[in-house]
């Protein structure tokens, strides 16, 4: 049986680890290839790095630290942040990383997806979706979110997009759910759920888990894949072992 | 001990390297046919399609040769599924070193593909390959198409059904998951496979 994944998220701001909330006020957690090693001897299944001022900067990932981790690390690993083209991809495929995550430069240009999964297969190509609930009540995209000062409401609904995304060629979905993220109130299980109805692609959630109980719900409740999460193991306030203790002993299948 | 891997545009070919690398061997990046042939271990990785895969085999000029090593070979991932001798993936006619076809997973509800993630291999054929792989070890896969059952299958998996997640012929030998991605468990099986 497959495993549900755990999967710690390194927000990645000129060659640190950060971590703000609700996408804002970073501080600096630590060294990028360090925190990885971490990860990866506590268990983790899967890391993923994001660049979060790639994108907004107009610029691509640095493929130096993608190489650092690729060297040491012995898991799988995916880049997000300022991918815009097959050869930006390509680049960082070649580092080492194992599958590329597109969210705002899709956005700009969907046909990005077609290209990245006619140039590397669907399994290398994730789409990242920052997705918050609007005042009437309709769940819609967000783009450049890693700078307050450039992000823009889109008019695209969320699953609309995913959708698409999927047509597209997208092997995997990262829905990162804004309204929990960095609060650690639990995943956002409602719109989980609704996307897990319409995306046939492995379901990545994020934003919101602050217990072991919010990850044994994304699960259980909404069917996720693997469940992302930073803040709560960043501080040490998860740990990785324990919490695939918790989730075994809850019947849930688990990498030991 | 010479190890080549062949680069044929796969794009773990770093991955693959730099855990060849982590067990002490330093694997030469090449697609010439002749440092190939003169290798003591020949590595195909491969991620991406089938067509393509092929294809740029075909252009190097490496078709012929693949087909005539006789040193241990060993493909992972896509790499495995051009050793078969079809993939379903663009109708594409692979190498025909190991007498097995490749499809695709067959769409089934909750059934989610790719095949994403760590899942468990079970050993079915004793085999050097195999040495120290427990009875529920975990491995990483990412694919959607999948080389059915056979007697070439030396350990099998499970996504909506059995699969096979390590095959062998002769010398030519396949991993359908990767093993440069799959912890301590992908380390045990690319040392045995540098000790063939």
């Amino acid at each position: 049986m497959l495993s549900r994944r755990i999967i710690p998220c390194l927000d990645v701001r000129d060659g640190k680890v950060v971590k703000g909330v609700r996408f804002r006020d970073h501080v600096v957690m630590g060294e990028i290839v360090e925190l990885a090693m971490r990860y990866r001897d506590e268990g983790a299944d899967e890391l993923v790095f994001y660049d979060i001022t790639a994108s907004p900067e107009g610029r691509s990932v640095d493929r130096g630290w993608v190489e650092r981790v690729a060297r040491v690390i012995d898991i799988p690993f995916c880049v997000a942040g300022g991918i815009r083209s097959v050869d930006d991809a390509r680049e960082v495929l070649y580092a080492g990383a194992d599958k590329i995550s597109v969210n705002s430069p899709a956005l700009e240009r969907p046909s990005l997806i077609d290209e990245l999964a006619d140039a590397f297969g669907v399994q290398c190509v994730v789409v990242g979706i920052d997705s918050l609930r609007d005042a009437d009540g309709e769940w819609r995209v967000r783009q450049y979110t890693g700078d307050p000062s450039k992000m823009q409401a889109l008019a695209r609904r969320t699953l609309d997009w995913m959708i698409e995304a999927q047509q597209r060629g997208a092997g995997e979905i990262v829905l990162n759910c804004m309204g929990s993220d960095g609060v650690r109130q639990g995943y956002d299980l409602d719109q989980l759920d609704a996307a897990r109805m319409l995306c046939s692609v492995p379901l990545i959630a994020s934003g919101g888990a602050g217990a072991p109980e919010h990850f044994r719900d994304a699960f259980t409740v909404a069917d996720v894949d693997g469940a992302l999460a930073a803040s709560v193991f960043h501080s040490g306030a998860i740990a990785i072992p324990e919490l695939k203790r918790y989730l075994r002993e809850q019947g849930i299948e688990i990498r030991d | 001990m010479a190890v080549v891997l062949v680069d044929a545009g796969g794009t773990n070919i770093g991955s693959v390297r730099y855990a060849l690398q982590r067990l002490g061997a330093d694997a030469a990046l090449t697609s010439d046919a002749a440092t190939i042939r003169a290798a003591d271990k020949v590595i195909l990785p491969g991620v991406g399609a089938a067509g393509p895969g092929m294809a740029r085999l075909r252009e190097l000029g490496l078709v012929e040769l693949m087909r005539s090593l006789t040193q241990p070979v060993l493909g992972v991932c896509l790499g495995m599924q051009l050793l078969c001798e079809w993939s379903e993936e663009s109708e594409t006619e692979c190498l025909g070193l190991i007498p097995a076809s490749v499809r695709r997973f067959e769409e089934a509800p909750g059934l989610r593909v790719p095949h994403m993630g760590w899942n468990q291999l079970k050993v079915r054929k004793e085999h050097s390959l195999l040495k120290g792989l427990g009875e529920q070890d975990w491995a990483y896969f990412v694919h959607s198409y999948a080389v059915s059952v056979g007697d070439y299958s030396l350990a099998t998996a499970d996504h909506g059904g059995e699969f096979s997640a390590v095959i062998a012929s002769g010398n030519f030998h396949g991993m359908q998951f990767h093993p440069e991605r799959s912890a301590a468990v992908g380390a045990t099986l690319l040392k045995n496979f540098l000790e063939l």
